[in-house]
């Protein structure tokens, strides 16, 4: 965490332009109103994400099996399955089936999985040109930069930063900020590479077990269509997304859009099951570290998480900070879960990012502690000593101080005279990061001890 | 009844009026209040930093200072919340969980414990209420806006006991603060830009006064507040409970 990446450091030059934050914050407070009012009309709602948060532990618990009785479903099926230890393997196999195939152009429906693996990048390297199909993933691979949001990508983009990327890419006249006009020049331009890949690379929300088949939920129909004209599908899924039975989709597409935009369901809930007649149909099932987070009995069950955004768009510190700002393909609140567990050094700082509102926890629709894990990363991090020595020190003096009443006693009262001497000490901006947007409190003559010493005793 | 009075260390050194008012409103409610001297701080500051590990020897004064009483009550929720659900001490973990189980924020205790109906207080005041995170999603001190849930809150059934005064709530009515302990000095920019914006949507209200069940969010918006030159004044409830206007 040391550097120039942290957070807090990309946070504060985010919110150095406080309109832009303004804006950002109210954007997503009104996707969680959205929320709000569509959880509210359902009574059975808290009901409704315990069932959910059963079904996730329940299947967690048994993964192996419920994956393999999804495999050899999914074989009957006529569907070719793949399994990946970690993103280098994922990214080789899909690569060689492309080559398998023969074709260099691909379109991709959007999966997290995928940019977590960084195929994108992976495959540019090797000469093939993939082009995202959801309109916010296209936009910001346009302007070579990751999604900021699992949800919507693009939701730090202004309408203005999407017309100049579109006059720029796809020639769009300049300044045109219309929605409508911008969305059917993008229209026009995915209508092309639809009808030219062979490929369609696609995400999973739901792996059922006992059918083999996979669930895909979009808002723009993308995934469909990039299928449908594709002769070879390869849908990436991280081995969490299983679910034991299809009848179980009821509870879980209930929650998930509702979770995610307020909407009562995606408008597509696509369900794949086996390829077309002469076409073929790949499922790459990925680790990616997620069994070593099975086995850590704290964090396990962040591997519930369904992808739905919600914790994002209620968290105070997300909506201020922006999700470029946690330097991981996965922002927010569970991204700041998942992330140590891939790298503990790199992502020291994300589950600091937070003030342990509760907020997410409270919104998440398969219960998941978010900010009990936040606080439990924070304890294995500084233990594990990725806090930097000058935290550390800190820390074993306050921790000394704490222990001694005698010495706390006296470090307090030195401390209240100190700022009633030299308040210059305390109401400095460079010395004390309190007092750049603070005032200090004003230290008053008696602590509450003296007081009671005097009065009561 | 016997209270043993766990005063925040920063409330302890900068707010002593919010525990002389605690310890005032209790006395009146016909408890024996004793403050154990030698009591320093709850461990928080170091837990939420991530040195748990370190905090034993805190978690020991704690314990040996607040054996031996009925109730420990705190003017605050996050104090509270960080003692019921991490205070443990090898050697001494029957003690431990004894003052897990009987340790409460005031208003909780108030309501949950004392089971008062009714106040003697006067506060002819427009005051707005700032639903701090722990003791509400924590503690449960109030239905929460996320949940889907009956609505209910111990703190503003106690507010609205006290004559004169005049709630309102901010539009977004429970979002955080922004304080979150060390996160105001290691995430300085959205801490600040946090209590910016609570404290302006209290502005825009025309309150005299912030209240809620924790100093230290109220002591980020102090600062907010005195740097900005607002009019508006924070205020801990246990002072307003314990206020007399005529
Ligand atoms: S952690 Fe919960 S709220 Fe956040 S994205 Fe996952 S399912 Fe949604």
């Amino acid at each position: 965490m040391q550097g120039t990446t942290t957070h807090s450091e990309k946070a504060a030059q985010f919110i150095a332009n406080e309109p832009r934050t303004d804006w950002h914050d109210d954007t997503l407070w009104f996707v969680r109103t959205k929320r709000d009012r569509a959880a509210h009309t359902i009574e059975a709602w808290e009901g409704l994400r315990a069932t959910a948060s059963h079904i996730k532990e329940h299947t967690l618990s048994n993964l192996h099996d419920y994956l393999t009785q999804f495999e050899q479903n999914a074989l009957a099926n006529g569907v070719q399955v793949h399994w990946a230890a970690d993103a280098a393997e994922h990214n080789a196999i899909v690569h060689s089936i492309i080559k398998k195939a023969g074709i260099d152009k691909i379109v991709k429906s959007k999966s997290m999985l995928t940019e977590e693996c960084h195929l994108n990048e992976y495959l540019i390297q090797q000469g093939i040109d993939v082009v995202d199909t959801d309109l916010g993933e296209r936009i910001v691979q346009f302007r070579h930069e990751l999604p900021s949001h699992i949800v919507l990508p693009a939701i730090h983009l202004k309408k203005q930063d999407v017309s100049d990327t579109f006059h720029e890419h796809l020639g769009t006249e300049k300044d045109n900020i219309d929605p409508s006009y911008l969305t059917h020049a993008a229209r026009l331009h995915l209508r092309d590479k639809f009808i030219a890949s062979d490929v369609a690379i696609t995400g999973v929300n739901f792996a059922i077990a006992e059918t083999g088949g996979i669930v895909v939920c979009t808002n723009e129909g993308n995934a469909d269509m990039g299928v449908h004209a594709a002769r070879v599908h390869i849908a990436c899924m991280g081995m969490e997304k299983m679910i034991p039975k299809a009848e179980h989709l009821g509870v879980f597409l209930r929650l998930l859009a509702r979770s995610a935009t307020g909407q009562p369901i995606t408008t597509y809930s696509s369900h794949f099951h086996k390829p077309r007649k002469g076409a073929e149909m790949h499922i790459v099932i990925v680790d990616n570290g997620r069994s070593r987070q099975l086995g850590r009995a704290d964090f396990r069950n962040s591997l519930k998480c369904i992808r739905c955004g919600a914790c994002f768009n209620t968290c105070p510190v997300y909506r201020r900070s922006g999700g470029h700002s946690y330097h991981n393909a996965v922002a927010g609140p569970i991204g700041s879960i998942l992330a140590p567990n891939i790298d503990m050094r790199k992502n020291a700082d994300l589950p600091f990012a937070s003030t342990l509102c509760g907020s997410c926890s409270n919104v998440c629709p398969v219960k998941i502690d978010i900010h009990d894990q936040l606080w439990k990363w924070r304890q294995v991090l500084m233990k594990e000593g990725y806090g930097g020595s000058g935290k550390n020190i800190m820390m074993k003096g306050m921790a000394f101080v704490l222990s001694h009443p005698r010495i706390y006693r006296m470090a307090g009262g030195m401390g209240r005279k100190v700022m009633r001497w030299m308040p210059w000490l305390f109401n400095n901006k460079s010395l004390n990061p309190w007092y750049k947007n603070r005032e200090m409190p004003a230290p008053p003559k008696q602590s509450f001890r003296e007081w009671y010493q005097q009065n009561k005793q | 009844m016997k209270v043993g009075l766990f005063v925040p260390c920063y409330v302890d050194q900068f707010y002593p009026n919010v525990a002389i008012a605690t310890m005032q409103l209790l006395e009146k409610l016909g408890c024996e209040v004793v403050f154990p001297l030698e009591q320093t701080c709850c461990g928080q500051p170091m837990a939420n930093s991530g040195f748990s590990h370190i905090s034993e020897g805190c978690n020991k004064n704690f314990v040996d200072n607040f054996s031996g009483v009925d109730y420990v009550v705190c003017p605050s929720g996050s104090c509270t919340l960080h003692i019921k659900d991490h205070l443990h001490v090898e050697g001494k973990e029957a003690e431990a969980e004894k003052i897990r189980k009987q340790v409460y924020e005031l208003s909780e205790f108030l309501i949950d414990v004392l089971k008062i109906d009714h106040l003697t207080a006067s506060f002819p005041f427009k005051v707005g209420i700032h639903s701090s995170c722990h003791g509400q999603r924590g503690l449960h001190l109030s239905s929460m806006s996320e949940r889907v849930l009956p609505a209910f809150s111990k703190p503003e059934t106690l507010l609205n006991m006290v004559k004169g005064i005049t709630l309102c709530k901010p539009q977004r009515v429970d979002e955080c603060c922004g304080f979150g302990g060390t996160f105001c000095v290691f995430e300085e920019a959205v801490s600040a830009k946090m209590g910016k914006d609570r404290v302006q949507e209290h502005e825009d209200n025309h309150v005299d006064y912030i209240t809620g069940v924790d100093m230290s969010c109220l002591m980020h918006m102090e600062g907010i507040l005195k740097r900005q030159h607002s009019k508006v004044k924070v205020i801990h409830i246990a002072e307003i409970l314990n206020a007399h206007f005529n």
